[in-house]
């Protein structure tokens, strides 16, 4: 162990040294409540911003109309509270509201998952919507025009869109989720930050031990970003294409293989 | 006279106040490749599209083979398969190639499956000469390429009848050719159609019939010898005598 007159970097690379397992442990907690909570929170912004995108009027029958504005106005009711209320106070509320109202004594993780993935579900139903009224009516239309259902052509003409414009706004979502997990360590989930101040206060080396965990974030999110932009170019698809048939690319495949036989 | 396809009886349409359709009554016959013209505003698009109920009617009704397709338990999906729409604007699916645009209709509404799909998609694409292009998002085609896979996605269902929205208002001049050589080629092969069109040597040339609507209204209905040659109607003389003009 390093004495009072040993530098910065002594002190750094004893934390590594000895804490480097557990700050691992803790990124991988971070980065698992992050993700699982974005891909609810995706799933939820999903269906939220599909029922808040239905269109409704009058004519359409007087039980359908009611009840989609009632489901809009409870969906509503959630987005509004949990975008206006900090995510500590809501790790707060629902971790101790569990278990002193309803008697449920959540898992820390558990309770992690759980409000990362409503709290990000509130922002991105509405990013979801603004994706969805992005694509150009006419993608509807012309799904409706050769019989598709309003559904068929959701799933497989608009939402598919709809997520890729949305995409850089989700892998914000993200990285802005591994950041905030760290407010998590107010109900004892031991994420990054959690870890490192523990570690930290061992030793009363602040300093020197949120260096190293300002490092793993870093890491953390710039990997992920970069990683996020390449499944955008990914879904993209190709910039050319190969035209049928043609002599320079022979290889195109048009039919499955097999396909020639089925028939 | 041939069999009825379908018949648009006592349509009304309003948009708010502003009453787009009124009361019209119109025909159409097995086979009839009909032109419907009129100035922007007259109500054409919007029959088209009252039609396959893109916009649903304020009153009056659309009867396909003498059913109301808006009763209650008609399959308006079968329907919309059997009456197919080609848009101004194109509306290719734009997250799928050529293709899988002509292929997804048929896998959801028909029930076909993939191989089946895309050999039909491949034959209808070979028929709008664009089957090179198969592999290429929208994006990557000009105009005119893309009203072609827009035509041979409609055709891909096997459509009765086909609709046109102003399928080349939105063409530059050079590619307006290549789709109205495809929509002659169809109506040569007997298949019924319904084009609005500001292309008056179509609607002239091959068309069995044009109608010309103004205010809303069908302000006449006859063989294009006669509409163009000698109209009853003093809106249509002043119509076409403004439109040949340039």
């Amino acid at each position: 162990m390093p004495n009072a007159q040993s530098g910065f970097f002594e002190w750094v690379f004893f934390f590594v040294r000895t804490y480097g397992p557990m700050f691992l442990q803790g990124a991988g907690t971070t980065l698992l409540i992050a993700l699982t909570g974005t891909l609810v929170g995706f799933i939820i912004g999903l269906a939220v911003g599909y029922v808040r995108a239905i269109p409704c009027a009058k004519e359409d029958g007087a039980v359908k109309y009611w009840l989609l504005k009632l489901a809009r106005t409870l969906l509503g009711v959630y987005i509004e509270v949990f975008r206006s209320t900090p995510m500590i106070v809501q790790s707060m509320v629902i971790f101790y509201g569990a278990s002193s109202v309803l008697h449920i004594n959540l898992p820390y993780l558990l309770a992690g998952f759980i409000i990362v993935s409503i709290n990000t579900g509130a922002y991105l139903s509405e990013i979801v919507r603004g994706g969805i009224q992005s694509v150009d009516p006419g993608q509807m239309e012309a799904g409706l025009a050769i019989g598709m259902t309003y559904g068929q052509t959701m799933l497989n003409v608009v939402l598919p869109q709809a997520i890729r414009n949305i995409l850089p706004a989700l892998g914000n979502e993200f990285v802005v989720n591994i950041k905030d997990t760290s407010v998590l360590n107010v109900i004892s989930v031991t994420e990054l930050y959690f870890v490192s101040k523990s570690a930290a206060g061992t030793y009363f080396k602040y300093f020197e031990v949120f260096f190293i965990t300002s490092v793993i974030y870093f890491v953390m999110t710039f990997t992920i970003t970069r990683f996020l932009r390449w499944v955008e170019k990914k879904m993209d698809g190709p910039q050319n294409y190969a035209i049928h048939g043609s002599q320079t690319v022979p290889d195109v495949e048009l039919i499955p293989k097999g396909g020639a036989t089925n028939e | 006279m041939n069999e009825t396809v379908l018949q648009v009886r006592h349509l009304s349409k309003s948009f708010g106040d502003h009453e787009v359709l009124r009361d019209v009554d119109f025909t159409v016959s097995k086979g009839e490749v009909i032109s419907i013209i009129g100035s922007s505003g007259s109500g054409k698009s919007t029959l088209l599209r009252c039609m396959n109920l893109l916009e649903k009617p304020t009153s009056g009704e659309v009867l396909f083979h003498g059913d109301n397709i808006q009763a209650p338990g008609f399959n308006l999906q079968t329907y919309r398969a059997h009456v197919g729409m080609v848009f101004q604007s194109f509306n290719l699916f734009a997250n799928m190639t050529a293709l899988d645009n002509c292929v997804v209709g048929q896998m959801k509404v028909l029930g076909r499956s993939r191989v089946q799909a895309q050999n039909i998609a491949m034959a209808f694409l070979e028929k709008v000469g664009m089957s090179a292009y198969v592999k290429a998002k929208p994006r990557q085609l000009s105009g005119g390429q893309k009203q072609r896979v827009a035509i041979a996605r409609a055709l891909a269902m096997n459509p009765e009848v086909l609709l046109f929205d102003e399928p080349t208002s939105a063409l530059d001049p050079e590619m307006v050719g290549e789709v109205l050589t495809v929509m002659k080629d169809l109506a040569s092969t007997g298949l019924t159609m319904l084009v609005v069109t500001h292309e008056m040597g179509f609607a002239r040339d091959v068309s069995d019939r044009v109608v010309f609507m103004d205010g809303g209204v069908i302000v006449e209905s006859d063989v294009p010898e006669v509409v163009f040659t000698q109209p009853k109607h003093p809106r249509t003389r002043e119509f076409l005598a403004r439109i040949l003009e340039n």
